[in-house]
């Protein structure tokens, strides 16, 4: 019985310790027509029998098959020769993938060391050894835990309660998750990011002029010494992002402004949505637009006025960056600028403004917050936007202002250094968790202010 | 002293004109501003049209092809291993060089034979797997085109002219306007697009194998992040005490909408694959990191649709002695699940158009095969659309935007799907 089976069986046990608790409990009530001296409804019974069936079980088998492997593992290693066991610890790891190939291959090749055949079929007998264990264990608990339930079935037992009490602790696990998404992401790029900053210093890292990423690994390798300042980053990661502003916030904000205050409610529904495809669209698409179209585009019409314009501009990155944050603009100003009652739009028409007037003076203010918010939600986006960048941006790290030059950004580099074969443990892997805690850090503040302007804004008209 | 005459309603009548000069104006921008998003769309979407259109036909070329057995050394044409082993490439050529008699010298003959694509042999080869008594007989065939040929064809026009010819030599130009002419050469509906994995060559790589990564893939996400989520939505809006704690899940709610996909992949990085030694390049992990970020999106929208269920039908519920468990699975989760599923599909969308993520967890590998589980290595449609566009061959450009036209057609069809379920099942109260 391997463990998809298991699980199988387990489920089915599931369901018939439900009806094995339920039946209890009206036999202990003295049958359908007394159904109410039960203290709750018979299927909270069956439930709470279910449960408690069910909990130790799935919790045996998640323990059972995470740590299998890796005890197999070990008893595998300390059989091995002596002098295969001082081995590093990377070619210990080649070596159980050999065995653990060959153990699950029938084919035998004659090459192989005889002790890795040995270790193999060690290998075969432990992994079978582990499952019936398994087996046996899952059978032991689940009859002893069923029959546990089972005893404590009883005419005054609070079923619903403990059922309900089960529930909610579920349902508090599934709403904490986010607290652990965060924490574990922010563990995952501190570590490794403090293993970098160990090597290198942050103040070379966060003021450094110079990025070149590419190391020499061994000792005799010709190769630069790898250079780690973010700053040319930043900048271009701050370029194309201006670039993506200048675009998006205008004709977001206007196409917002048209539609709430203008735009006849049949034009409304028609052009909202279709504005709202461009959000729908994937970012690896507009990156291939902006690689394939609009690059060529710019550098040929650039080549018209004797500019010479480099293939993987920063500006073609940056206007296709602004073309898909233009919904994201429309429709959070949209919201913000329904939200402004019209009392104060009747005020300011019966004073003779008008209907731009109104907007300019009225609306606009009394909804800035709201929009501010919204602009610095869209400014995180266009930071950490990474398709368009990884397509259309270039990957060397100039430091220049000219939007025709290439530039590079924080989440092109993350991707090129962590796309592809790696070494764990060189700084020019860990660099890329360091520009992830940056990007992680800076997308957070923009993010917290935002919310909180947004939230103080709808507060103001609620 | 005649300026003090001058009353307040003639400066507004004359500064009338400018005023509504200005409204006018700022109309037009705002109509400027839109017409700019929908023309940035309608160019966008032409753009992918004209560009991948063509790769939803592929050129075949026709050929008499005699299945020797001498030459392929088949004896036993039921015996797999040497139907596996047998040159069928070898036959192409040879029916390639008795069609052109006059081509003499290795050069031009390796020139002649790159006409066919060199994987046009399995075509062969599964012919006479399916059936062995085609052995020692010729048969015509239509057979795969190499890729510079196939846009040779597809970009030349009735006449022969504007032809885009690429690699090509003239030599090979001239063969293939006389197989043109001759009527060997057809294009027809390209199947292989559709049933199989990557490739090197662009007349063999298909979507086949994308397709499925981004459905297991997806299958994961939607098996994880619907319960989950709306069991998150449900403790946050009917179990919460208003608290320290339920408030700190709501900021890290509201924050992790917004954290770019790609800090994600690097959780999935570190979490997924460097402590649980996960394998790389499955749709398990990658399905994992899309759950995780879609999450946010699915309690967010689930919140919303369970606050539109009226207090009123909780109250009766209470009212009639129902505890408030009963209460939320009777009555609550069924009116809000239109909404809830409208939420989630979008999210959905989301992560099936997603790649940053994907990449940080290896499932950018070339990969041929098509994974038939969660735990096989493979990739997504979206990072199949990066890889594509990265080569140079104008085959794989129009392969990559037909591919994008793929994944346009399937995310629209799941934003209508949620738009029709909000129409047709969500009740205004």
């Amino acid at each position: 019985m391997d463990t998809s089976l298991l699980f199988l069986v387990a489920l089915l046990l599931f369901v018939a310790t439900f009806y094995m608790g339920k039946k209890r409990a009206l036999t202990l009530a003295g049958g359908q027509s007394n159904v109410r001296s039960l203290n709750s409804l018979p299927s909270y019974y069956g439930t709470i029998t279910a449960l408690w069936c069910a909990i130790p079980c799935i919790l045996l088998l998640a323990v059972w098959t995470i740590f299998d492997d890796y005890i197999i593992q070990q008893i595998i290693v300390q059989e091995f020769p002596i002098d295969i066991q001082q081995m590093s610890k990377s070619d210990i790891g080649l070596l159980l993938n050999t065995v653990s190939n060959l153990a699950t291959s029938s084919s035998a090749d004659p090459n192989v060391e005889a002790y890795i055949i040995v270790a193999a079929q060690r290998f075969n007998n432990l992994q079978w050894l582990s499952q019936m264990a398994l087996n046996l264990v899952f059978v032991c608990v689940a009859i002893l835990f069923v029959s546990y339930a089972r005893l404590r079935i009883n005419v005054k037992l609070h079923a619903r309660v403990e059922v309900e009490t089960v529930f909610k602790w579920f349902l508090l696990m599934c709403a904490s998750l986010a607290i652990f998404t965060t924490a574990g992401i922010i563990l995952s790029v501190l570590f490794e990011s403090i293993k970098f900053f160990q090597s290198v210093p942050i103040t070379e890292f966060l003021f450094g002029l110079d990025w070149s990423p590419q190391m020499a690994i061994r000792e005799d390798q010709v190769g630069g010494s790898g250079a780690f300042g973010a700053v040319p980053l930043f900048a271009g990661t701050m370029l194309i992002s201006l670039i993506a502003m200048t675009i998006a916030v205008p004709a977001g904000l206007m196409a917002a402004i048209y539609l709430s205050e203008y735009a006849s409610p049949k034009v409304r529904t028609v052009v909202k949505p279709m504005l709202e495809v461009l959000a729908g669209v994937p970012t690896v698409v507009y990156g291939f637009f902006a690689a394939l179209t609009v690059a060529p585009f710019i550098r040929e019409s650039g080549g018209l006025f004797g500019l010479s314009v480099s293939s993987e501009s920063a500006l073609a990155a940056g206007l296709v960056m602004g073309v898909m944050i233009i919904p994201f603009i429309s429709s959070l100003s949209d919201d913000v600028i329904n939200a402004v009652p019209q009392s104060l739009r009747d005020g300011s028409f019966g004073l003779g403004a008008t209907q731009s007037e109104t907007i300019k003076q009225v609306v606009i203010p009394a909804a800035l917050p709201g929009i501010v918010g919204g602009v610095l939600l869209a400014v995180s986006r266009a930071i950490g936007e990474t398709m368009i960048v990884v397509m259309a941006a270039g990957l060397a790290a100039n430091l220049t202002a000219n939007p025709l030059e290439s530039v590079t950004t924080i989440t092109v580099q993350i991707v090129t250094l962590l796309v592809g074969d790696q070494e764990f443990n060189s700084p020019k892997t860990l660099s890329a968790f360091a520009l992830g805690l940056m990007l992680f850090v800076v997308t957070l503040i923009f993010n917290y202010i935002a919310l909180i302007v947004v939230k103080k804004y709808r507060e103001q008209y609620e | 002293m005649n300026r003090n005459n001058v009353s307040t309603i003639d400066l507004v009548n004359k500064s009338l004109q400018k005023r509504y000069r200005a409204e006018k104006r700022f109309r037009a921008y705002g109509i400027a501003a839109i017409l700019f998003g929908l023309a940035c769309l309608s160019v966008l979407f032409t753009d992918i049209i004209s560009k991948g259109h063509s790769a939803f036909l592929q050129t075949y070329v026709y050929m008499d092809v005699k299945f020797d057995a001498q030459q392929l050394q088949i004896i036993d044409p039921t015996d797999e291993n040497q139907l596996a082993m047998a040159d069928y490439q070898g036959l192409i050529k040879k029916s390639l060089r008795t069609q052109f008699s006059d081509v003499t010298g290795r050069r031009d003959k390796r020139d002649l034979y790159s006409i066919v694509s060199n994987g046009a042999g399995f075509t062969l080869r599964s012919m006479l797997e399916d059936d062995p008594s085609l052995l020692n007989q010729t048969v015509g065939v239509w057979l795969l085109v190499d890729d510079d040929i196939d846009t040779y064809v597809k970009s030349r026009n009735s006449d022969g002219s504007d032809a885009f010819t690429a690699r090509m030599k003239d030599k090979q130009i001239v063969w293939v306007e006389s197989l043109i002419s001759e009527g060997h050469i057809k294009k027809r509906f390209n199947t292989t697009f559709f049933t199989s994995g990557d490739s090197r060559e662009p007349e063999q790589a298909g979507i086949a194998g994308a397709i499925a990564g981004s459905l297991f893939t997806l299958l994961v996400t939607i098996a994880l992040s619907f319960p989950i989520g709306v069991a998150a939505a449900i403790y946050l809006e009917e179990y919460a005490p208003t608290n320290r704690f339920t408030d700190f899940i709501e900021v890290n709610i509201n924050n992790l909408a917004a954290v770019p996909s790609i800090i994600f992949g690097l959780l999935g990085l570190a979490i997924f694959i460097g402590f649980f030694e996960m394998h790389r390049s499955i749709p398990l992990v990658g399905g994992l990191v899309l759950t995780l970020m879609t999450l946010p999106t699915i309690i967010i929208s689930s919140r919303a649709a369970i606050k539109s269920v009226p207090p009123s039908i909780k109250d009766a519920a209470l009212g009639l002695g129902a505890s408030k468990m009963q209460v939320t699975i009777h009555h609550v989760l069924p009116l809000a699940m239109p909404g809830m599923l409208t939420g989630a599909i979008i999210g959905f969308a989301q992560a099936l158009g997603e790649t940053a993520p994907l990449l940080m967890i290896g499932m950018v590998a070339f990969i041929v095969d098509i994974p038939g589980g969660v735990t096989d290595p493979a990739t997504a449609l979206p990072v199949q659309i990066f890889l594509w566009s990265d080569s140079p061959e104008r085959a794989f450009v129009e392969r990559t935007s037909a591919a994008i036209m793929v994944l346009l057609a399937f995310l629209i069809t799941m934003n209508t799907l949620a738009i029709w379920l909000r129409k047709r099942l969500e009740r205004r109260w």
